[in-house]
């Protein structure tokens, strides 16, 4: 596999870190390369070490690292000579000239890579000043010529901008025109999507692509998403424990893959394409069981009649005059007019991107923010309670009935609170039981999801973070809810975990006959556990139907912009970057059918079997089936 | 920008109107006023006291009045930069605080840039060698500093002095230049004089900054833009001053805020100690005995200082931090 034209070779990688407790082994045995011009996909959960390795390669590791092994650059730009990055003394000038210059790097967080100090173009431009001897104008002209390369509408005044008035996804820009302005021959590229949102994530991906291709460009792309490698990639290699499982063609890698774990991973994907009823199959199931938790339940109410009714809510904030004049600017709706209903026992979904008003809507539900209007209706079993207005006894009687599982499984568990203390909390507040049967209750709520009854004592820092997650969701059991909220529980979550989490939750939903609002970002995790799916833009339900209806048959063209965006693990389906283009995820982009003007305001319009979509109200259903 | 300067000023009247009523109420706190105090003094010492002469300047001076009259004679006095009359010293209160105060700035200036000159370096030093023998020596060095109380330096340092070197470290000049119009040779005196108080207060400032420095860059060096900037193949210096250094300098900019007041008011009991021509001292025997006018002109000084010093440090910090100047007001 090794020839002379590679223009990154690295052989038998080993970092280790020192700790007070010994070294520990990131990377052992690795070998991999890249050829020039092409892009090689390094695969891996957290903690496989793939991040660790792309360090290595653009010396910029912690101090604690010790590194063995070989990773010879063969710059395209002075043939036949091949350097050993790793024989390069830490920080000295010949790796510098090579860093930023011959080998750049894009970073996972946008947010925190960029100086909130300096402005875009000083950034950028600072490249420019490092490894050329351009002057100060040229400087700033090649500057502003590279934001606009990568999408920037105006060049000249996003030069002048800070990274904190930008968006995610601009951000984003920003970094990969800092590491492209001096047309590097390498470019590294450490989970460049994994934080922007789907949508944006297709654009970041395309112009990557792109800019590859026209400045002729290797990649080295770091990532755990196996739909971004099957679209970008030409080698992909895999990394499991810090050792190479597999390495390979892209088609080799995907159409047969030989290892269990790629496999394994692969399966552990939900994707759009799977029969009704298949089970995810996570790469470490965990059996559960809930018979001690059912033992106490009531019989599952039926199926079908409404559970949670929400009309109209709609919520502004306001900022407060931001600038120093005090131009104050107009509240942001953000949510803007939501209605739906939650039936007994179903999952429905909640689809949208960062911003839509996806979370303002799940607090509103909670009580944890006022709406300016509207109304959410609770039919529980004691007849209907105003979820808006409740007080006492009927808020009570809400709190056991409604509760929520959150998205970072960190920060919702108190570190200072062990796990028993953490699921019996509930309990106590609402006075359940006396002290031995609410050790039992906490016991069973163990079982339930799969933890040993061993670790009721620990604290959560000692357990990972999809145990965390379960715990999560143990306490929201508790107390039997009907509705559990869940927002976004698994985004932060491996791949090779989130499938557990998923089919807890499924499990969970069959024997105990809950009813959840599956909020988040993920089309595939939606699809994989809802029965109906509410798309969200901009503060409004845009498209609201049954999942496979809202999947095969979409018809609002945000809908089919978030779908058309998402990239699959599937070499068959590459991600149509036409269609991308041509769908808008921006409203101005739509048909004039979907958007409100003057005289018209966007109703939803109903086109049967529970099929709604955001249009005028003038318009027929026929004129919106595209 | 222009719109928040002026509302910053603007709030600063209201401000100092609390601020002086408050001064004003707890100096009239204590019973009794100064000519009181006065007379218990010398009754205590014996001598006869000439009620009827004290009575008399008790209505020159208003003090007969009640209390929110003469309030407002103080307020309106000072705006027009009539400060009172020190009744301990007989003289107006400018007079009293005249020399005193432009030595006291000179002190607590020269402290300011020598904690300064000291602390960077050490700070830089120990936050980019973290858990090194040099880190753990300055640190060491430095917690010494700060637990080890001025006055207790003082002490310690002018018993050395005199035993080493045979000199008396006291007073911030040779005292035959005492009360003298300034001249060379007094100048060249203060300045002889000048190292031990700088040196004495300048520690705790110097260790405390070293610990405040280190902790916010160590805090910052491990940010991701600072890998950022070494994967542009920036040298680790300029990348050391350019990104995480100007990052951790907020702190010390909202120390300013607090650095101004400290000039005048500084170090006190280290002052007293070393018997220092400085104001500290004269602030807390205007407290003790009752000298109203000179204590309230004091405390009002400083007051004053302590809302310019805040007004700067905030000017400073929305220049030099973009955040603070774009994204300022905006609430979740």
């Amino acid at each position: 596999m090794v020839t002379a034209t590679d223009l990154l070779r690295v052989e038998d990688l080993g970092i280790s870190f020192t700790t007070m407790g010994g070294p520990i082994h990131a990377v052992r045995n690795a070998s991999l390369r890249v050829l020039p011009g092409k892009v090689t996909a390094l695969v891996g959960e957290s903690g496989s070490g793939k991040s660790v390795t792309s360090q290595a390669v653009m010396g910029i590791l912690p101090n604690t690292a010790n590194v063995r092994g070989r990773i010879l650059f063969s710059d395209p730009a002075t043939p036949g000579k091949t350097v050993d990055l790793l024989e390069m003394p830490v920080d000295g000038e010949e790796i510098r000239a090579i860093r930023g210059s011959r080998i750049a790097k894009i970073f996972q967080e946008p947010m925190t890579s960029l100086s909130p100090l300096h402005t875009i173009g000083n950034q950028i431009g600072e490249v420019l000043a490092i490894h050329t001897d351009l002057p100060k104008a040229e400087r700033r002209a090649r500057t502003e010529e590279m934001l606009g390369l990568v999408g920037f509408k105006n060049p000249k005044r996003a030069h002048d901008m800070y990274s904190f008035e930008l968006s995610g996804g601009l951000r984003q820009r920003a970094m990969i025109a800092m590491a492209l302005i001096c047309r590097p021959a390498l470019l590294v590229a450490d989970e460049p999507t994994t934080a922007l949102d789907v949508t944006i994530q297709a654009q970041i991906l395309q112009l990557l692509r792109e800019l590859q291709q026209k400045l002729n460009m290797a990649m080295l792309l770091i990532t755990h998403d196996l739909g971004v490698v099957a679209n970008v990639a030409d080698e992909v290699v895999v990394m499991y424990h810090g050792e190479v499982m597999e390495a390979g063609t892209v088609e080799d890698i995907f159409r047969n893959p030989s290892h269990p774990y790629l496999k394994g991973l692969m399966a552990a994907v939900p994707h759009f394409d799977m029969k009704p009823g298949e089970r995810l199959k996570a790469l470490r199931e965990i059996p559960i069981n809930v018979e001690h938790l059912l033992g106490r339940k009531k019989e599952v109410a039926p199926k079908g009649d409404v559970l949670l009714e929400v009309r109209d809510l709609s919520k502004s904030f306001v900022t407060r005059s931001s600038g120093w004049f005090g131009k104050s600017e107009p509240p942001v709706k953000a949510v803007d007019g939501v209605s739906f209903d939650i039936k007994r026992g179903e999952c429905l979904g909640l689809v949208g991107e960062s911003g839509c008003g996806k979370t303002t809507v799940s607090k509103i539900l909670m009580r944890a923010l006022t709406p300016d209007s509207g109304s959410v209706i609770y039919h529980g079993a004691n007849g209907p309670i105003d979820v808006l207005k409740a007080e006492g006894d009927d808020l009570r009687t809400l709190r056991t009935k409604i509760q929520m599982v959150f998205q970072d499984p960190v920060s919702s568990l108190s570190p200072r609170m062990t796990i028993e203390n953490v699921l019996s909390e509930p309990l106590e507040i609402h006075n359940r039981g006396d002290a031995k049967q609410r050790s039992e209750k906490v016991k069973s709520l163990m079982e339930a999801i799969g933890l040993d009854k061993r670790f009721l004592k620990r604290y959560p820092h000692s357990f990972s973070g999809g145990q965390r997650q379960r715990i999560g969701i143990a306490r929201a059991i508790a107390l039997g809810p009907d509705l559990v909220v869940c927002d976004e529980p698994v985004s932060a979550l491996d791949v090779s975990v989130q499938a557990q989490i998923l089919n807890l939750l499924k499990d969970l939903q069959k024997n105990l006959g809950l009813t959840y609002l599956f909020i988040s970002h993920n089309l595939a995790v939606v699809d994989y556990m809802a029965d109906r799916i509410a798309v969200m833009y901009a503060g409004r339900i845009v498209e609201l139907a049954p999942r496979e209806v809202l999947m095969r048959k979409p018809v609002h063209p945000y809908t089919r912009a978030l779908l058309a965006a998402v990239p699959f693990p599937d070499l068959n389906r590459p991600l149509d970057f036409g269609e991308i283009r041509a769908t808008s995820v921006l409203e101005k982009g739509w048909a004039p059918q979907f958007r409100a003007d003057e005289q018209d305001s966007l109703s939803p319009a109903d086109l049967g079997d529970g099929h709604f979509v955001l249009a005028r109200r003038n318009v027929d259903a026929r004129e919106l089936r595209p | 920008m222009l719109r928040y300067i002026i509302w910053r000023i603007a709030m600063m009247v209201p401000t100092l109107l609390i601020i002086s009523a408050l001064v004003f109420t707890i100096i009239e706190l204590p019973p009794g006023d100064y000519f009181e105090s006065y007379a218990a003094e010398l009754k205590a010492q014996g001598e006869d006291v000439d009620t009827a002469y004290l009575d008399t300047l008790r209505k020159e001076y208003n003090f007969d009045k009640p209390p929110v009259i003469r309030y407002f004679y103080w307020l309106g006095g000072m705006l027009q930069g009539d400060f009172g009359y020190s009744f301990e010293y007989q003289l107006p209160v400018t007079e009293v605080v005249g020399d005193r105060m432009w030595l006291t700035v000179l002190v607590s200036f020269v402290t300011i840039v020598f904690t300064w000159l000291l602390a960077f370096p050490i700070g830089i030093y120990s936050a980019t060698h973290q858990y090194s023998w040099g880190d753990y020596g300055l640190t060491f060095l430095g917690l010494l500093g700060i637990a080890i109380p001025n006055f207790m330096l003082a002490l310690i340092l002018m018993y050395f002095a005199n035993i080493w070197f045979g000199v008396s470290i006291g007073h911030l000049m040779d005292l035959k230049y005492l009360g003298q119009p300034m001249s060379w040779d007094k100048a060249k005196s203060i300045l002889d004089h000048l190292w031990i108080p700088v040196i004495i207060v300048g520690t705790a400032g110097t260790a405390g900054m070293i610990r405040r420095l280190r902790a916010n860059l160590l805090d910052e060096l491990q940010k991701q833009y600072v890998v950022t900037a070494r994967a542009k193949g920036l040298s680790p210096f300029r990348t050391l001053v350019k990104y995480p250094l100007r990052m951790s300098l907020n702190f010390f900019i909202s120390d300013i805020g607090s650095i101004l007041p400290a000039i005048i008011s500084g170090a006190e009991i280290t002052a007293i100690v070393l018997s220092l021509e400085t104001t500290g001292p004269m602030l807390i025997k205007a407290l003790q005995s009752q000298d109203m006018y000179l204590a309230g002109s004091f405390l009002m000084f400083l007051a004053f200082l302590t809302v310019i010093g805040v007004l700067i440090s905030d000017l400073a910090l929305a220049l030099l931090d973009p955040r603070i100047r774009l994204q300022g007001g905006s609430t979740k």
